[in-house]
């Protein structure tokens, strides 16, 4: 069956962000810039309010499950048929934003593009790109669960409003969002400005393009919106759990939601991570909202790469390794309540 | 085993090709015209005297009817389309908030239903308007074949609604699940809905007692009864299933006739109105006719990796038409 290749897929970004966050600010702002694309645009119900763009649909964000036995596998029922019904206008837009409501959780629409073939063959998810109030997030983040959840489940990260708190307050919250999510793109915003290169077009979901895994503070010339890490500003007291990080970070653990990251030099024996890793999600993966990893397996010339949402993983050979590459194995959990121990533990059996 | 090596009988070089010019999404006949859906805007009357495109919606075309009479069609501009032979179109209904119309269907007495969100109407001949409101979105309608009855798919199973019943509660039909589109055998003893995941569920009636029809590949998009209504024929696996309805207990414990294995996957079903003999649409472009009896196949289109996504015979089933999802679309006059 001639399904077309990832690059013929139209594109679908997902916007999120709590109430008030500035979402319709950011859509406005990616639809109004002079870029020549043209975007469809699927609007939760109470969104619709002033949005320019032809094709705007409304979404009633009906989350169902899937009768496969398994609780976390939900689709978003009005998206499998949206979608259905804009691919017959195919030519008429190049790309498709979803905006959630403020209360949604990503995880149900994210599946939908996994879990529903006909969805699957024909768009990508792109990003989950996330809108937070720079002033309200750190409150929303002890009250509002589905505020944490956009935040962790994010591949781009926005703080917005920022001209409303001071340098300072802005610096902990980075280092909050980090504590809970270290590998999302994160931007300083006004009014949502921004370039839409960096919201638009990331291939966070694809597998060829999982290059690294590193935590994105650390690799710094990809962000032309200079985070202005805050250095001298670590000792205050505060907060009880945050600890110093190696670079003189502030660094955040959040209570429920944290990242367990893995490494190795070491090469992987491929028959018992497969099997670790599909028992690990079986059993933890309503817990686990996004994996991701490179692996390094004995006697294989290949990259193997990676990724998943809940229980669903979505894996391949990427490329050989090139000789001047470091054959390091990483793989990186975000979620609640991880048992990292045992996670670690048993990455650790699975060396060859 | 392998079904390409021997090469089928083909009446592919007497199919009458017609450029559609955007992906076909149905397909249904005046007379001996056929009339194709396009995914946009119009729909394309073909008759042999030339080719005529008539735009009957601002935008997607998302269900259609006929009753050979007229077309009926809902789309994303939020109306209801009736579409006559000459050409003629009228507004049945404008969705007050412009949602999408997304399924239509024709019933006894040329009552239309038509959905748009949770709600579903249903107008009479004499123009009576009813609503229902489903607990969530409509995933399906289809009108039972005796009676003034309509089956509402939705989340988590079907509602039985008689329009003309005033005040009486509607039956409904619970299975745990996405349910997305529905039938009723012609003898309006079971009723059958394809679910979100890659399986059938169905009810007898009578009772309520379930059946479950797995297996698939992929989610059955396309479903067709048998002329004497013994099968029901299905999409969604790389060979034709149908499944048997000819006892009291339809499918229940018994195994489906498998026929016309393909390496490609079933994308449209339509079976002969009156011959024991199926049209089946491969999602390689490939078109076959199948008899039920005896697997024996005929070529009616060349697989050139086109997805099928139309296919309709004309009432007398001596024609048949089809479209792919590339826009092309082809008649075979038998």
């Amino acid at each position: 069956m001639p399904t077309p290749s990832n690059t013929e897929k139209i594109p679908v970004t997902v916007l999120t962000g709590y109430l008030g966050a500035g979402k319709t600010t950011l859509l406005n702002r990616i639809l109004s810039e002079p870029h020549g694309k043209k975007f469809a645009v699927i609007v939760n119900e109470f969104g619709e309010i002033g949005i320019d763009n032809e094709l705007v649909v409304n979404a009633d964000e009906e989350v169902f499950e899937m009768n496969n036995g398994c609780i976390c596998c939900t689709v978003r029922g009005d998206l499998v048929r949206i979608i259905d019904g804009l691919m017959r206008r195919k030519g008429k837009f190049d790309a498709i934003i979803v905006e959630t409501t403020g209360l949604a959780d990503p995880a149900p629409v994210a599946q939908t593009f996994f879990m529903d073939e006909a969805v699957g063959s024909r768009t990508k998810l792109d990003a989950v790109v996330t809108v937070a109030d720079a002033k309200w997030l750190t409150d929303r983040l002890k009250d509002a669960p589905e505020a944490k959840n956009q935040i962790a489940f994010a591949d781009v990260i926005l703080i917005n409003k920022t001209d409303l708190v001071a340098p300072e307050e802005l610096s902990e919250l980075e280092a909050r969002i980090r504590g809970l999510n270290p590998y999302a793109r994160l931007h300083r915003t006004e009014r949502a400005k921004i370039d839409i290169g960096e919201v638009l077009g990331r291939n966070a979901f694809d597998l060829d393009r999982i290059l690294e895994i590193e935590p994105s503070f650390l690799d710094a010339d990809d962000h032309q919106h200079d985070h202005h890490h805050d250095h001298d500003h670590h000792e205050h007291g505060h907060d009880h759990h945050h600890h110093h990080h190696g670079n003189g970070l502030k660094h955040y653990h959040d209570e429920e939601m944290q990242s367990v990251s893995l490494k190795t030099d070491k090469p992987l024996n491929p028959d018992k991570f497969f099997p670790w890793i599909q028992d690990l999600v079986a059993k933890d993966g309503p817990n686990i909202l996004r994996c991701k990893g490179i692996l390094s397996f004995k006697d294989d010339p290949e990259r193997f790469v990676f990724q998943g949402v809940h229980m669903i993983l979505d894996g391949d050979h990427q490329r050989p390794w090139r000789a001047d590459e470091k054959r390091d194995s990483r793989v990186v959990f975000i979620g609640r309540n991880l048992p990292e121990d045992r996670i670690r533990q048993g990455f650790e059996s699975c060396i060859a | 085993m392998s079904d390409t090596q021997i090469p089928i009988p083909s009446l592919a070089d007497r199919v009458r090709a017609v450029n559609a010019g955007a992906p076909v999404v149905g397909v249904h006949f005046f007379q001996s015209t056929p009339v194709f859906v396009l995914g946009e805007e119009a729909l394309l009357f073909a008759g042999e005297d030339g080719e005529r495109r008539v735009v009957v919606h601002a935008g997607a075309i998302l269900d259609s009817a006929s009753d050979g009479k007229l077309v009926v069609s809902g789309g994303d501009d939020g109306k209801l389309i009736e579409t006559f032979p000459d050409g003629d179109r009228r507004v049945l209904a404008s969705d007050e908030k412009k949602r999408w119309v997304d399924h239509v269907a024709l019933g006894p007495d040329d009552a239309v239903a038509w959905s748009a969100g949770k709600t579903a109407h249903v107008r009479t001949r004499k123009g009576d308007l009813r609503t229902f409101d489903a607990p969530s979105t409509v995933a399906g309608l289809a009108f039972a074949p005796k009676g003034f009855r309509v089956a509402v798919a939705h989340y988590n199973g079907v509602t039985l609604w008689f329009p003309n019943a005033g005040g009486a509660k509607p039956e409904f039909l619970e299975w745990k699940g996405s349910h997305l589109g529905v039938t009723i055998s012609p003898d309006g003893k079971f009723l059958i809905t394809t679910m979100q995941e890659p399986m059938l569920h169905g009810w007898r009636i009578a009772d309520a007692k379930h059946m479950r029809m797995s297996g698939y590949s992929a989610r059955v998009r396309s479903l067709s009864w048998s002329a004497n209504g013994e099968f029901l024929a299905t999409s969604g696996s790389e060979q034709l299933i149908l499944w048997p309805f000819d006892g009291k207990d339809g499918p229940m414990g018994r195994q489906p006739k498998i026929l016309a294995r393909a390496e490609s996957r079933v994308t449209n079903v339509a079976c002969h109105p009156r011959q024991p003999v199926i049209a089946v649409g491969y999602a390689d472009g490939a078109v076959k006719l199948v008899r039920i009896d005896d697997d024996a196949l005929i070529l009616a289109r060349q697989a050139d990796e086109q997805p099928v996504s139309a296919l309709g015979w004309d009432n007398t089933g001596q024609t048949l038409a089809f479209g792919t999802e590339s826009g092309g679309a082809g008649i075979l006059a038998l």
